[in-house]
């Protein structure tokens, strides 16, 4: 049971944050189909920040270098995104295609970087680094939850997640950068500068998607990926759009999607699941699945920024 | 005679020389030729290539300023083997090359077709990769479960695969169709969901047929070819005429379709039907077309034609199909038929060209010994963001072109006045309401859009 709530959480915290990456972009007006990408990104640069750290053999304390890759990984997430809020804010440029753009630029650039100076396609963490689990084995089984083989990002994701979707809803910038995305006309009628606006929200967008790649390949994969986040970008696309645009149900929809994969991934080694036979593909579709059913049902009043995908022009009406 | 060469030798001047200014109250020739869209389609798609291939070489350039092993000659090198393609190493091989990439060239056409088609309707078909792997899974099925061992009965096997594997394709194209159409739900995000359940609908399909999975050689999670089974695509010849490349005909089957779709899309009333949704949905509606049987029979087609390459692709007998990886990687070639038909701003018999340049990077990508293959999809990925906005260098070329344009009409009207007498001058202010006219004309062709999803605007509706 603590195996499974734990597995859960190993999956669902990458996904949340960067499906709430996702909110900020398209609330904000922008579609952001990059997130796969600036994971990738993200994921590689702080990687490659914890191998440059240890290299020389460090005495510094593992969960500080841990918090300082993590902070590294959202900077290059949002320095990346900037190419996609350049070519869709400033340039107008059909945002779909630019996102594709970065999602095939991401991969290529990791394993070009990749292979020139370490000779190897696999984002790799050290052996070294490998002790930034907590590891309590004496707690009673409640605590033990959350505080035995757990990482520290667990809590700082989800300080984050809150912190942020309070932010974006009462404070005043917040409320601004949602109304650039249903109607960004009226919100410059009263003075607010809509490309600002959504340079911020690509922007943190970019970040938050960065630090989930870079979870996702240090706790949820245990250091290791091919260059890629295995389509975990596009599932956290799949949980903005099933939690309709909003944090809470971006945090449902994150467990519900994470309890799937971790389901799909000890299928095998559960006596009650191997017996139903099915294979982990099923467990894999099943989320894909939902959201289609979900899409079906909830189109019509579904929360979607309105102004979500077209550029924004001054002066048009 | 000397006299008839020196004005054979004017007259070539004169010809040469009417390209570019005013010569007999014309404006340039080269001017006219810009005016056309076409010019300025291709103009644009080559302004991203070249930005493309701009950003790999200083990406090689810093690579090579960083690392100690490289250094910058061999970036200067590395973007000579980059742009030579098929054409380096031993001239044995360069033939082997040339056909292997006329081969590897097909998927992405079909793909680019694929992607093509659906932008002409408005649509973004990301959901190629998943309708390639559906494409694949359902000529492999029947193609590699059949043992025929050649001959007649083969090629009719290998038919029947192709034709499965369409109509694969073709279902899983119309899912996001259809929610497109009755939900109004973005194609966008149902592709990508289709993708990735096609992705594992694949491998685990595959993962359940053991007696087609190739055991030998030490390799995992492959399948046999159909080479074992006799079903492979005919090569009629060709395979041995390029020096034992992989090349069949599966490169005239593109064509083929290339052609069929540009006949469809340019001489048939679907066509039109199919590329005024794409302009205006809402146009086509008031105008008594059905837009949502086209929507969704625009999405099935794509998803038809992606499905062709993936088995084209795979029918090949020397092609291994990796089912173990196949849940979690989705396949290039489908997201490779973005650029594609991004390049031939969406035009079918644009697309071959397209798709045969982009794996000639690709193939130049492979050759690259002090760099890696990456390159060349760093490079392909600069050309799709500049694709994004070439509406944008489309009317900045077009600002231009006006520019030109009114300054050789204002050298043809002062020409015009200078030769005229003073009592003529009437026929220089009629002239220019004409000019006027001409400026506005213009003004409508800034409106034309760059890539397919909407540049049939004026012309089309």
């Amino acid at each position: 049971m603590v195996l499974i709530i734990q597995k859960t959480l190993l999956y669902a915290i990458p996904l949340m944050i960067v499906a709430l990456g996702g909110v900020f972009a398209e609330r904000s007006g922008i579609v952001n189909l990059a997130l796969e990408g600036e994971m990738i990104f993200g994921a590689f640069m702080g990687a490659l920040v914890a191998y440059l750290i240890s290299v020389g053999g460090t005495t510094m304390n593992p969960q500080l270098m841990f918090v300082i890759c993590m902070i590294v990984a959202s900077a290059s997430g949002s320095a990346f995104s900037l190419l996609l809020s350049f070519s869709a804010i400033n340039l107008k440029a059909d945002q779909t295609i630019g996102g594709t753009a970065l999602n095939m630029l991401a991969p290529a650039l990791v394993n070009t970087l990749g292979l020139a100076f370490f000779s190897q396609e696999k984002l790799v963490m050290p052996a070294t680094f490998k002790s930034y689990v907590l590891i309590n084995p004496d707690l009673p089984p409640f605590l033990q939850i959350f505080a035995d083989k757990a990482y520290i990002s667990t809590y700082i994701v989800i300080a984050v997640f809150i912190l942020l979707s309070v932010w974006l809803y009462i404070t005043r910038t917040g409320m601004r950068m949602r109304s650039c995305g249903e109607n960004p006309q009226a919100s410059a009628s009263v003075g607010i500068n809509v490309y600002k606006m959504r340079y911020l929200g690509t922007t943190i967008s970019g970040a938050l998607a960065g630090l989930g790649g870079y979870v996702y390949i240090a706790t949820t994969v245990g250091g290791m990926a091919q260059s890629s986040v295995a389509g975990m970008g596009f599932l956290a696309l799949a949980i903005m759009i099933f939690g309709n645009w909003k944090p809470v149900g971006i945090a449902l929809g994150a467990l519900l999607f994470g309890f799937l994969k971790c389901v799909g991934a000890v299928s095998g080694s559960f006596e009650m699941l191997s017996k139903i036979g099915l294979p982990m593909y099923f467990y894999n579709i099943i989320p894909y699945f939902i959201v289609l059913v979900v899409l079906a049902l909830t189109a019509k009043k579904s929360g979607c920024p309105k102004a979500e995908g077209i550029p924004y022009e001054k002066g048009m009406r | 005679m000397n006299k008839q060469s020196k004005e054979k030798k004017n007259k070539v001047g004169e010809w040469f020389k009417s390209f570019f200014v005013v010569t007999n109250d014309k404006e340039p020739k080269l001017l006219t030729f810009y005016k056309k869209n076409g010019t300025k389609t291709v103009i644009a798609s080559l302004i991203s290539i070249a930005a493309g291939l701009v950003v790999g070489f200083i990406l090689m350039l810093i690579i090579a300023a960083a690392s100690e092993d490289i250094t910058v000659a061999d970036a200067f090198s590395g973007l000579g083997v980059l742009l030579a393609g098929p054409f380096t190493g031993t001239s044995k091989y360069v033939l082997t090359n040339f056909g292997d990439m006329i081969f590897y060239a097909v998927p992405l056409i079909m793909c680019g077709l694929s992607v093509a088609i659906a932008f002409k309707t408005g649509l973004f078909n990301i959901g190629a990769p998943g309708q390639f792997l559906m494409g694949t899974m359902g000529s492999l099925i029947v193609a590699l479960n059949i043992n025929t061992g050649g001959g007649a009965a083969g090629f009719f096997v290998w038919l029947l695969a192709l034709l499965v594997g369409a109509a694969l394709g073709f279902i899983w194209g119309t899912i996001p169709g259809l929610f497109k159409a009755i939900f109004g739900v973005n194609e966008v995000i149902v592709c990508i969901m289709t993708n990735w359940i096609a992705a594992n609908v694949v491998t685990w399909v595959f993962s359940s047929m053991n007696n087609l999975v190739n055991t030998g050689g030490g390799k995992s999670n492959y399948l046999i070819t159909t080479a074992v089974t006799g079903n492979g695509t005919p090569d009629l010849g060709l395979g041995k005429l390029f020096n034992g490349s992989y090349i069949d005909i599966s490169i005239f089957i593109a064509i083929i379709f290339a052609v069929v779709i540009f006949i469809i899309l340019n001489k048939t009333t679907f066509g039109y039907e199919l590329k005024a949704c794409g302009s205006n949905k809402f146009a086509a509606k008031y105008a008594g077309m059905n837009e949502k049987r086209n929507i969704i029979l625009s999405m099935a087609i794509a998803g038809g034609l992606a499905a062709i390459g993936g088995s084209l692709y795979y029918l090949n007998p020397g092609i291994e199909f990796n089912f173990g990886t196949a849940y979690m990687t989705l396949p290039a070639y489908g997201f490779n038929g973005i650029p594609v038909a991004l390049l031939a701003n969406s035009n079918p018999i644009g697309v071959i060209f397209s798709g045969v340049f982009i794996r000639y990077l690709a193939k130049g990508g492979d050759n690259l010994v002090t760099y890696n293959r990456y390159v060349a999809d760093i490079i392909i990925a600069v050309i799709i963001y500049f694709a994004g906005f070439s509406r944008l260098i489309i009317e900045l070329l077009t600002k231009r072109q006006r520019k030109m344009t009114e300054k050789a009409n204002l050298k043809i009207a002062a020409r015009t006045a200078a030769n005229d007498d003073v009592s003529k001058e009437s026929t220089v202010e009629t002239e220019t309401p004409q000019n006027e006219a001409a400026a506005l004309s213009d003004v409508g062709e800034t409106s034309d859009g760059s890539f397919g999803i909407d540049n049939t605007k004026d012309k089309e509706v």
